[in-house]
């Protein structure tokens, strides 16, 4: 396990905060222009575990998942006002390059994304960008063996990503996303596109790639939270301002929050009485 | 009558009946058009295999022309195919670096500024400038400084005309590539370059080549432009002098008394017209690409 090693060997770099957290997120609010989309948010994410972000559609869930590794920067209007401290670095500090930020903090998202090219390159994609120089083969074997795929594809390595089924082609970007070995792994709803069985899948592969790495996933399903998540974070949305603006109503671990939510709010939205 | 007491429904064709005749009626006007409309393309291309198949030999294409006064058959206006490519080459090693580059930042970097705004509206007009402006324009700022006509003004010339096409077509195929695709490269941490040389512009190469092979086939079969700053040649190209092309040919040799120069005016044309054919051909096999 020579992650595992690494991640070790970084904690070093910790300093002003618990050690198994990896990531601490605190939103204070969140802006797409004038509009207000998240408020006082404070989210820790814990090393090796697995965080589960759920609640009704337009909470904000999607959006504190995405200013992680700031992919919200891409969308016009955004502005962040908070701290999101990673490796004792706030990384919307000025001086903190967005790229960089990235290419340590890993993404899946909703839709099954691989390039066009071969399922080899889209692997060995991110480990190019680092230029790195050891065992492309090695490195991207690994990979895809950690997303529990390669079986399926070792003898059709060269061809294209997309021509892989949906589940597939999921798994596929999670090789891409671990191959550079990042801290952390953000999936954004990574099982909506995909059947149930696909579903299962990768499931089973979050549940394994966290002894690895820290994983944060935005989930619509209750279930699955309740299966894979070890902490979860209920985000609602709050209309009584005027506008829509969502926020953490409470975090903990799952089975706790699940069994005995401390909120009104937490126990109607298990229940299914409003979504 | 049923049992109910209501009417059986009537579900059987009635051609007779108005609002059926009507879209009838309506339907046919339609086809008519449509089938009119490939009517001018067909019979120019009828035309031109009948007067200029008969002069269409080898012997065109590395022949000078002929003289007033030689004989028929003779001749031909391989200096007028060479000036077209080199005259269109030229055009697009102008406006397909620069097309392309403008394309990106219109539709990539900065899709809203004010810069990107002026520019889109300026090259929707261009699309429309008439070609001859071209021409004058070349002329004035190529022509007049170097004293002389010559290949590279009518190149320049033809770049004008270029630039709008490559440029609009090269926008709307960035524009095109899906958004989950921009996402996954800024998710893996490419740079905005990197992520336009890595993964959005191979996407968008399609299109992009559709466009520029379309502003070719539009490049070579213009006039105007090339009557003021090409001219005509009966020599073989010499890019610092005055220079033949196809389009010129044509329009010089046609209004000519000497039956032997129609006659490969026709021969031109036809060439030219097969040419454009093809390149509209090549554009849709890349284009349908898009879609695989």
């Amino acid at each position: 396990m020579e992650a595992l090693k690494e991640i070790d060997a970084n904690e070093t770099y910790e300093n002003d905060l618990p050690t198994d957290v990896a990531l601490d997120c605190k939103a204070e609010r969140i802006y797409y222009g004038d509009f207000l989309a998240v408020r006082d948010t404070h989210v820790p994410i814990k090393r090796n575990q697995i965080t589960g972000f759920i609640g009704p559609s337009g909470c904000g869930k999607s959006t504190v998942l995405k200013s992680i590794n700031r992919m919200n920067d891409l969308i016009r209007g955004f502005r962040f006002v908070g701290d999101i401290r990673f490796h004792g670095v706030n990384i919307y500090a000025a001086n903190i390059d967005p790229v960089s930020v990235r290419r340590n903090i890993g993404m899946v998202f909703q839709q099954p994304n691989p390039f066009s090219m071969s399922i080899f390159d889209n692997v060995a994609f991110g480990l190019r960008l680092n230029r790195y120089k050891g065992n492309m083969q090695e490195k991207v074997e690994k990979a895809l063996r950690s997303a529990a795929l390669w079986k399926e594809v070792k003898d059709k390595l060269k061809n294209n990503g997309l021509s892989l089924s949906g589940g597939q082609q999921q798994r596929l970007c999670i090789a891409r996303a671990i191959a550079t070995e990042p801290r952390v792994l953000l999936m954004d709803e990574p099982c909506s596109a995909l059947d149930p069985i696909a579903t299962r899948q990768i499931e089973e592969l979050m549940v394994k790639l966290k002894e690895q790495f820290t994983v944060a996933i935005v989930t619509h399903n209750m279930q699955q939270a309740m299966r894979v998540a070890d902490q979860t974070a209920f985000f609602a949305v709050d209309i009584s301002r005027g506008g829509r603006t969502g926020y953490l109503v409470e975090m903990g671990p799952t089975k706790e929050l699940f069994e005995n939510p401390q909120e009104q709010l937490t126990k109607e939205y298990l229940h299914g009485e409003f979504s | 009558m049923s049992q109910t007491g209501l009417e059986h429904p009537k579900l059987e064709r009635q051609p007779m009946e108005p609002r059926a005749l009507k879209s009838i009626i309506l339907s046919g006007i339609t086809i008519v058009c449509a089938i009119t409309a490939c009517i001018p393309l067909f019979s120019v291309l009828i035309m031109l295999f009948y007067r200029g198949g008969k002069r269409l030999t080898f012997q065109l294409f590395y022949t000078l022309p002929p003289g007033a006064f030689d004989s028929a058959g003779v001749g031909g206006f391989g200096n007028a195919i060479l000036g077209t490519a080199f005259m269109v080459g030229i055009a697009g090693l102008i406006s397909v670096p620069f097309g392309i580059l403008a394309a990106i930042y219109l539709a990539e970097l900065d899709p809203y500024s004010k810069i990107s705004e002026i520019a889109r509206f300026c090259a929707k007009t261009m699309t429309g400038l008439p070609s001859i402006i071209a021409g004058v324009f070349a002329y004035a700022i190529v022509v007049l400084v170097m004293g002389h006509y010559s290949a590279w003004a009518g190149g320049i010339a033809l770049s004008l005309l270029m630039i709008p096409t490559v440029m609009l077509t090269a926008e709307e195929a960035i524009k095109m590539v899906p958004n989950p695709m921009r996402e996954a490269a800024y998710g893996m941490g490419c740079t905005p370059a990197q992520s336009l040389i890595k993964v959005i512009l191979p996407v968008a190469m399609p299109g992009i080549i559709t466009g520029v092979v379309l502003a070719v086939a539009r490049a070579a079969g213009e006039t105007a432009p090339l009557l003021f700053t090409a001219l005509f040649s009966e020599s073989w190209l010499s890019p610092n002098d005055p220079t033949a092309s196809l389009a010129v040919l044509i329009y010089n040799w046609s209004s000519s008394p000497y039956e032997n120069l129609i006659e490969l005016a026709w021969a031109a044309s036809l060439i030219l017209v097969v040419l454009v054919f093809i390149l509209n051909i090549l554009s849709r096999t890349i284009g349908g690409k898009i879609k695989r």
